[in-house]
This record gives structure tokens, sequence and C-alpha cells, in this order.
């Protein structure tokens, strides 16, 4: 009987063990002293949702014109594949395989959303057979033909299940994996394709011999044998199966030229296609998800610096910079009870009504609530501190500021942006992302940068400024604030200005003192007059155009000055501001061999034990056996003596166990001692700080440098 | 009649005789096994193909590329030469004896009237494969007992085949290049004279003979500029009989093509673009056009850290990377056998430490040694800008070596030093030793 039942495996029902933890119970979860966790996480993830379907947009306009072009080329081929005519010059003509050498830079994390909305384009315009494959999967090539069929023949099945059977089966057998076995199939399904589907195909529009594309999503890092013979092969059938190849590029198109010998590429009808560099891709990112009004989520200056220079210096991944972006925003409502104010103006209203006590007590000590409060009223002042009910009001009411000062900020910023980006040296940055860095962290126009910008639009020609002046009132019309509105209506009331000036100025004359000048000849005389021109040069009267533009840029600079201080001065910016860079960096640009230095030295940090504490410098004998190993491994030099190594620790252990320094037995080295030594030294082999090595025996090579 | 069309692709008499007296008595039992050898595209399985199709001999062609497994060459070959159902008589994943086994059982029913040929193309591939193969193959014959002959086509000669074991020695035929000559009697344009192709030919040939002898491609590049060839007489500018101004007219032409759709720099579909829309000024972009590689700030640094690190001595590193070195003697500080040019011997390899040591004096502000500069060097392996030496998944001390040239570092650090005598001091380490 036993030994029946031990057969059978009991299952246990997972439903009852698996207790499923709902994402928003961690935001409850996590600040456990306040109620509203939950619609926190409901505005994060509307927010999230919304910033995704945006980014997902933004990408596909800005694909559309390599993807559209793409397609072009691929019909193209398509088409001469089918009049493909037995004239004198196509049959002494070798026959190639048309390829599309799609260059798409560096940034590989971000390609297959490329990749992904190529292949969409094919299946709805152009073939249902489209394959890609990656390099990692395709190590030889019996695994890059078998993930070929697979895909192109599992897709053919899945497609013709709703007519009778066609008789299609898999290759049942990983021999025959050959694109003979491929030909006969796509014989039979275009055949039966043209037989029944010839109504769905006119619907789909696809061609009456669709082509096999073969997407190859990093070329780079195919093995150059595998894609060798690859293309060997699918050459003998080029007549036989319309295949044509998209070769994922990440570095340069030469690429093919160093990976593919030219018998192989010979084989080949090589066609170039460039995608939009990354910066740019990164600059319409940043301009339609962080220089907007319409998300109420913001980042401060020095979040949105790691964000940006983890992209510029470590890996030009758009990607990774929305991850990076989500993650700032998922920390921001998870960490600050206060962002359930972060939200659109109806909910927002709403919310501020439903404010606990506790919340309100929380915007209390607001820094930046506190300092609104220091410039009210000592009356006001006071019914802030006592009056729940009076500072829910005063909420909603800063919170329609803080709304209305993005809705002004983001138009001037452009505005300022597009008059200082065609100076010479960009005194004010390229980017508009500099630009709105430098204003988020200071008062920009106390700047030197920003001073000598304006020195230099004071010099601009008349056409110049006129053009500039023009893109800012194009930048403002589109704003619905009042401040905007009029702001446009002064901007298009000096350009009129500025073209009338060329109606007046015509008829007066200039007069230059240059031409007393020539009727002197006494040096004497000579050197007084150049002093006076000297003189009157700095008073001298300015000319209308002159006059005109001071007074537009003065404009111009009230402007900024009133529009864009930084938010921090603004009211209960912390509700929508996210400021904790470290933590953000810390995530996302990990520093291992930082973090385990600091767990060996500092153990403290990690297990939280009190006894653990002490000054810089030391480890209490406490700690666990692996730091004071490598407590002591620092003070060594290149090559450690184990023996010197084991009696060191045997006597800090010693100390430990607060035996009698001068007992017999102290710091002698026990069996227990030496089983707790070895395995603390092979602990840290294996982390990488200490290596055996045959210089010298019983020693063991440091592999860091530094010491205590 | 495909006897002539095999006669004028066939080069010497001599191999002709052999081929006739090998396949023309079907009857008798032929030779085991032939092998013939000759460069890319001078007609060995061309005309093999050939007179077994119009002899009507039985036979199964095969291309080795095509094999990934040995399996596959068995199924195939019992495929073409008896059906179906004898290939499905195959076990999984057969051996060599499993396929002589399956052959005599099916050779016992149909036994040969005639010889059956087994054509194996680009059979230098059968090397790679199992050791027992290309011997078991060599003397199928025997093995089988059948009336069966195994013909190897390759580029390569028969003494780079020969196994350390010894085995039977294959019939050797060589089919050797064409002849210039040879080649312009080979083809002909139907709307025109022979003489007039010919000589287009010959003018062909007189640009690309000296880089190029692969018929195949000859032929492509003939088909690809023959009507810039014809456009004056198609105009009516000139006759046939005017040589001279026929070869002033294409000779540019095809200087340029050499550059351009001979490389596959610009593709054969673009090339006959261009030649219509007659813009022969607007040049189209090759693919080595745009070699520029945009690349993260410190994957640049990490490139230039390897590239110094790859060409420069290790003992020298002291004394271009440390701020107080102690002074080297100018005399010992290169020894006679470094004073060879190292971009001559290649790039070195060189450990992870190293490379990390002169990418952190290289890169202007205190970087932290965070994950991601780690996942770069990875990336720059992937991205084939480096190599790793060695095992891939070697942990302990991975070594790198450089795999872009000069002029690629010399942009990339163009553009990443802002000032100058960085610059200066960087390409001065690079110079240095070249």
């Amino acid at each position: 009987m036993n030994e029946s039942s031990g057969c059978f495996v009991f299952k246990p029902s997972s439903k009852k063990r698996k207790r499923t933890v709902g994402i928003d119970e961690y935001f409850v979860d996590g600040n456990d002293d306040c109620g509203n966790g939950r619609e926190r996480f409901n505005i994060c993830q509307k927010l999230w949702e919304k910033i995704k379907m945006d980014t997902e947009i933004l990408q596909d306009e800005l694909n559309e014109k390599i993807l559209e072009s793409l397609l072009d080329f691929i019909k193209k081929c398509t088409l001469s594949f089918q009049s493909r005519t037995d004239d004198w010059a196509s049959r002494m003509r070798a026959s190639e395989i048309p390829t599309a050498a799609l260059v798409l830079g560096v940034n590989v994390p971000d390609h297959d959303m490329t990749f992904q909305s190529l292949s969409d384009l094919l299946k709805n315009s152009v073939t249902p057979f489209s394959v890609s494959v990656q390099a990692k999967e395709c190590t030889a090539l019996k695994n890059l033909m078998q993930r070929v069929l697979e895909r192109l023949m599992g897709v053919g099945v899945s497609v013709e299940e709703d007519e009778e059977d066609s008789g299609i089966h898999l290759p049942q057998k990983r021999v025959s994996c050959s694109i003979s076995v491929l030909c006969q199939w796509y014989k039979t399904v275009t055949k039966v394709g043209r037989r029944t589907l010839k109504l769905s195909h006119c619907k789909n529009g696809f061609l009456q011999s669709p082509p096999i594309v073969v997407i190859f999503k990093d070329f780079e890092a195919f093995n150059p044998r595998v894609l060798q013979d690859f293309i060997l092969i699918c050459n003998r059938y080029i007549h036989e199966l319309p295949l044509i190849f998209v070769f994922g590029i990440a570095t340069s198109p030469s690429t093919v030229q160093h990976i593919l010998p030219h018998s192989v590429s010979s084989l080949l009808c090589i066609e170039l296609f460039q995608s939009l560099s990354c910066t740019q891709h990164l600059a319409t990112v940043i301009d339609k998800l962080i220089l907007t009004s319409q998300f109420p989520f913001k980042l401060t200056g020095k979040v949105l610096q790691v964000l940006v220079s983890i992209f510029l210096y470590h890996d030009f991944s758009v990607r990774n910079f929305v991850k990076g972006l989500q993650l700032a925003l998922l920390e921001h409502f998870h960490s600050q009870p206060l962002s359930v104010l972060c939200c659109k103006k109806q909910e927002a209203r709403h919310n501020a009504q439903k404010l606990s006590h506790k919340d309100v007590e929380m915007v209390r000590q607001l820094p930046s609530f506190m300092r609104y409060v220091e410039t009210q009223e000592p009356q006001e002042q006071v019914q802030l501190l006592t009056s729940d009910d009076h500072v829910k009001e005063v909420c909603q009411m800063l919170l329609k500021g803080l709304r209305k000062y993005h809705k002004n900020y983001y138009p001037i910023l452009r505005c300022l942006h597009s008059l200082t980006a065609s100076l010479p040296k960009y005194p004010l940055g390229k980017q508009i992302r500099e630009l709105h860095i430098s204003c988020l962290e200071k008062n920009v126009w106390e700047t030197n940068e920003y001073e000598s910008a304006m020195q230099l639009l004071r010099l601009l020609a008349k056409d110049e400024l006129v053009a500039a002046l023009r893109k800012c009132a194009d930048i403002l019309k589109p704003g619905k604030t009042k401040k905007m509105k009029s702001a446009l209506q002064q901007l298009e009331d000096y350009i009129i200005r500025f073209e009338q000036l060329d109606e007046t100025l015509s008829g007066e004359e200039i007069t230059s003192p240059g031409k007393d000048l020539q009727k002197k000849t006494d040096l004497f005389q000579l050197q007084k007059t150049l002093l006076e021109m000297k003189g009157s040069r700095r008073t001298k009267k300015m000319s209308p155009f002159e006059i005109l533009r001071n007074e537009t840029l003065d404009f111009i600079d009230g402007l900024v000055r009133s529009h864009l201080t930084p938010p921090e001065l603004q009211p209960l910016n912390e509700v929508c501001y996210y400021s904790s860079s470290g933590v953000l960096r810390r995530h996302l640009n990990a520093t291992p061999r930082t973090s385990i230095q600091t767990a060996l030295s500092h153990p403290f940090y990690f297990l939280q034990n009190e006894n653990l504490k002490t000054d810089a410098g030391t480890v209490s004998s406490a700690a666990p056996d692996i730091c004071i190993v490598y407590k002591l491994h620092l003070e060594c030099g290149r090559l450690i003596n184990l023996y010197d190594w084991l009696e060191a620790y045997a006597t800090v252990v010693s100390a430990a166990e607060g035996k009698d320094p001068d007992a017999e037995d102290y710091g002698k080295v026990d069996e227990l001692k030496h089983a707790r030594f070895i395995q603390s030294v092979s602990e840290l082999e294996f982390l990488g700080f200490v290596k055996s090595t045959k210089q010298k025996t019983d020693h063991v090579a440091r592999l860091t440098w530094g010491g205590c | 009649s495909p006897k002539k069309r095999v006669t004028v692709m066939l080069n010497t008499v001599h191999t002709q005789c052999c081929l006739s007296s090998l396949l023309h008595q079907p009857e008798q039992y032929c030779y085991p096994s032939i092998f013939i050898y000759g460069h890319r595209a001078t007609g060995k399985s061309h005309v093999i193909l050939t007179l077994l199709k119009e002899l009507e001999l039985p036979h199964a062609a095969v291309s080795c590329v095509e094999c990934v497994s040995a399996g596959l060459l068995f199924e195939q070959t019992l495929l073409a030469l008896f059906g179906a159902d004898s290939a499905a008589l195959l076990p999984r994943l057969p051996s060599l004896s499993d396929f002589v086994r399956v052959y005599r059982q099916v050779c016992a029913q149909q036994p040969a009237k005639q010889t059956r040929y087994i054509v194996l193309e680009r059979a230098e591939l059968l090397r790679d494969m199992e050791a027992n193969l290309l011997p078991g193959l060599l003397r199928l014959q025997e093995l089988v007992d059948d009336n069966v002959a195994v013909i190897l086509l390759s580029e390569i000669v028969w003494d780079k085949f020969r196994p350390n074991t010894g085995c039977f020695e294959p019939l050797l035929l060589h089919f050797p290049d064409y002849t210039k000559g040879k080649i312009l009697s080979l083809d002909s344009n139907p709307s025109y004279t022979p003489e007039l192709y010919s000589s287009y030919i010959n003018i062909l040939l007189g640009v690309f003979y000296s880089v190029c002898r692969d018929l195949r491609e000859l032929r492509h590049l003939a088909a690809l500029n023959f009507s810039k060839f014809c456009e004056p007489l198609e105009k009516g500018e000139a006759k046939e009989g005017n040589t001279h101004k026929l070869w002033r007219n294409i000779e540019p032409h095809l200087k340029r093509a050499m550059q351009t759709v001979y490389l596959r720099e610009v593709s054969s579909v673009q090339w006959g673009q261009q030649q219509m829309d007659e813009k022969e000024a607007t040049a189209l972009r090759g693919l080595s056009a745009l070699a520029h590689v945009e690349l993260p700030y410190y994957s640049k640094f990490l490139l230039i850290a390897a590239y110094l690190a790859s060409y420069n001595p290790a003992r020298t590193d002291r004394r271009f990377f440390v701020k107080h070195h102690g002074k080297m003697k100018k005399t010992s500080f290169l020894k006679k056998h470094e004073k060879t040019s190292n971009h001559l011997l290649g790039p070195k390899p060189f450990p992870l430490d190293r490379l990390l040591a002169i990418f952190y004096s290289v890169v202007d502000s205190r970087v932290a040694p965070t994950a991601s500069v780690f996942s770069q060097i990875s990336s720059l392996v992937t991205l084939q800008l480096l190599t790793q030496v060695g095992h891939d998944d070697q942990l302990d001390t991975p070594k790198y070596k450089c795999a872009v040239s000069l002029d690629f570092i010399l942009a990339i650090s163009r553009c990443v030093c802002v000032c100058e005598t960085k610059y200066l001091f960087l390409t001065f380490g690079l110079w240095l030793l070249t």
C-alpha cells in the first residue's frame, strides 16, 4: 500500500497557497500612516498609462518615415520578383537577394520597438511571411534554419486553420530543416492561398505571391560563419522563394563588408536605410513628456540631470530614459503622501477637500508652505496654522497657482530657447533641456550665461531679431492664460513696430561723425576729435531701431523674470516635483563594487546592529568574520601571507570572545577559528578581492588597489 | 545541342576527354569517386549537372552547405535516387552505417541498370562533419555494392582533404580558370552583333580582369553596364565600328563601377537607376561612406583606452598615465623589437583591469565604477568594436582586443576632447609608437 501511494504525487491546490498581493497593496503597506495609498496608486497608474501611450505614439511618428521607405523597398522588390522576365539581361545578371541595411544606432534596447512596428506593418500590408531572428538564439546554422522555418510555417498553419486541412505539417524531424522543405511549403501555401483566399487577399492588399522577409535584429552579434552559410543557401533558392533580408545594424553599414566576404556580399543587393539619431529622439521625448504642462508630475533639475546623464554617458537608450521616468513616478507617488494632490484639476480639488488632519499637518510642514505662511498677514497666519478647513481652501488656491505657473513657464522657456539657440557658442545651451535644468535650479537671469546671451541678443540685426520674435509669437499662440495672451499681444505689437520702422527710417539720414574728420589735418586736433568721438560714442544717441530693440529685449527679460522662477519658490511644489535624485541614481546606475565594499567595511548599515557601530576606519571585533578578514587584508600589500593573516584574525576574534588578553591561549588558533578563517577567505575570493597565486607559497594576491 | 553547350563551357580538351570517358558507358561500373576542383565559377557544377541531365543518368545533387547535419545529406541523396519512401526508412539522427544499410535495402529492390551518381557540391564542408563520412563516401561503391559513383566538387585542392588515417584516392580532375579568350567567346547578346558584344567584353575585361576572374560576377557586371555601352548607338551618336568612341564613353563608367557596384557599396538596382536618371554628379552614398558611429560618452573613452592598451606596451603605461612617474631612461624606454610599428603587428590582448586603469586616467571626471560602465564593455564586444579573447564564459580576468582602426579612434577622440591639449596628448600616445 505504502509503495503504491508513493507513486502519486499530491499536488496542493495552488490557489489556496498563493496570497495574491495586489500591486496597490504595496502603496498602502509602504506608508501605513495614511489612508490614501490606493488613490495615489490609481493616479500614478493612470499617469503612467498616459505617458506610455504618448511615448508609443511618439515612437511611431518618429519611425514613420524610415519604415515607410522600407516598406516601399520591400514592395518594390516583391514586384520585381513577380515581373521577373527571362530576357537576356536578367539571365546574365547574378541573382541577388534584396537586402535592406537598417542602421539604427547603438541604442540596442530601443530597437525592439522599431522592429515590432516594422513586423506589424509588414503583416498588415505586405506579407504574412515575416520572421525576425536574434543572434543569441542562432548560434549555429541549424538553429537559425530551425527558427526561420518554425516561425514561418507556424504562422502559415495558424493562418490557414480556418480553411480546410491544407495538409501542411511542421517538419516532424529536426533533420529535415532545410530550405527545400520551406520551398515546398511556400508553393502549397501560395497555391492554396490563390484558390481559397482570393477574396481576402484582395482585402488585405497582399500581393499575389507575398515575399518572405527575414529580419536579422542584431546583425553584428551574429556568428559570421552562420550568416554566410545561410545567405549561400538562400541564394540557391532565390528563384523559387522571394526572399528579402533586413539587417538591423547598430554601428555603421560598413560592418556588412567586415562580416561578409566579397563572395557572399556579392549575393546581396544591399540598400541603406538610416534612422533618426537617438539624441534627436530623446529631444522629442523630453519635449513631449517633460516640457509640457499636460502632466502634473514633474522632475526637479537634479533628477532630470541624472536621467539625462545616464542617457548621454552610458547607454543612449530612450527606452531606459522612459523607464527611469517611470521609476521616478512610482517613487514619487509611493514616498510622498501628499502626491495625492498631483493630478488633474477636478480630481485635485476633490482630493484636497478630503485631506485628513494628518495630511493637513503634513502640508503645514512642507518647507514651501511654511515660507508661504511667513509672507502672510499675522491674522491669516493664525488661520493657516489652526484651521484645517482653511488650509484645504488655501491648498486648492495654491494648486491652481501652481498649474498657472506651469502654463506660463513652458511657453516662456521655449521662447527664451528659440531666441538663444542660434547665438554663437550657445551661452544658454544648445538643447532646451539644458536651459530647462538651469531654470529649475536657480534664477536664470542672475547667471553670467544669461547676461552674455542678452548682450548678444542686443547685437542682433533687425531681420534676425524679427524672425526670432516671430518664432516666439508662434510659440505663444496656443497659450490660454491671460498673461500669455497679453504677452503675445505685446510681442506682436513690437513686431509691427519693427516693420513700421523700415518706412520711417528710410527718410532719415544718418549723419556720421567721420565726415568732419577729413577736414582736420592737425595732429593735435585729430587726437582731440578722436577722443571726443570716443566719448560721444558711449553716450551716442541711439537710432530708433536700437531703442526699439532694447525695449523689446527688456520686455522679454521681464517675461523671463516673472515666469521662469525656479519651482522651489512656488508653494506646494513638493506635491508635484520629485526630487530625490540619489535614490534614482542608486537604482538606475548601481555600483555593485562600492556597495560590497560598504557592506564589508561598515556592516552596521546592512545589519542594523548597534554593537557594530564604530568610528570611521575601524571594524568592531564583533563584526562578521568576513568583515574582519576584509579589514585585515586592506592593511596588506599585493601579496598576503596566509599564516600572518590567520594569526591577526585569531587575535581579533579572541578579543571579541572577551578572553583575558594575558591568558595563555589568547589569540591561539583552534580548529574552529581556522575553519571560520578559511571560509571567509574563500568568500573573499568568490567576491573577487583575492586570488590564489603561484608566485609564492602560502600567499594569496590582492586584486584591489588602495588600502585603509 | 547539349554536348556543344558543355564543350563551350569546358576549358581544356583534357577534361573533356576524361569526363566523356567517365560518363559514356553507364552500364559498366564507374570509378568509385571523382574529385573535381577549380576556382569559383569555372563551370564545375554546371558542366557536371548539365551532362547528367542531358544524358538522363540517375543522379543526386546535394550542396553540402545546406546539409547542417550528415543526416540531411543522406536524406536528400536517398530522396533523389530512390524517392520519398526510401528517405523515410532512415532513423532519427542517422549515421553512415544507417545510410549504407538503407541504401542496400532499397537497392536490392531497384538494382542499378546505369551508374548512379551522387554529386556533392562544396565538398570542403564534409571535412567538418563526422570523421568517417568523407572516407566512407569515397568508397561508397564498395560499401553498398552497387554501381554508384560519388563526385565531389570543391574549390580546394585534394591535398587539403586527405585525412590523417588515409583513404581511398579519388580520381582527380581540374577545371582551370577561363582564359581571356575563352570568356570572350562564351556569351553573346541577341540584339547586337557578336563583334560588337565581344568588343564590349574586351573593354570590360580590360578594367575588371585584373581584379576579378569570377565568370558569374563578370557576367553580372557586363549585364549591368551594357545598356550604357549601347547608349551612343541608340542615340545614333556613334556607329558600331567606331570602337574608340564607344570605349571613351564606357571606360570611366566602368571604372566607377569597379569602385562602387563591384564592391557592393551601391546595390545593382541603385546602379541601374542611376544610369537611367543620368545624374552622374550626384554620387550615391556608399555603405562605407557612413562610417561614423555615435557612441555614449564613456563608451568612447573605453574604446580609446582599449586602443591604447592594445597598441602600447604595458611597460609604457606608467609613463603615459601616471602623473608623477619615475624617470625612465630614453634608451631603455623602447626596446629594440618594439621599434617596429605596432600597427603592423596588430592589436594585442589586454586584461580588463588594465583597460579600466587606463580608462580612469584618460577620462576627465571621476567615474564611479558603476554596473553600466561594465555593461558598456560587453556591449562594445557585441558591437564587434572590441573582441573578447578566449572563451566567452571566462569570468576571471577576461582579456580583450581592440578591433577598430586608427582613423576611427582619431575621429572619436577628436569629438570627445574639448580641450586641444588633451587631444594632443591622446594622439601623441597613439602616434608615438606607430
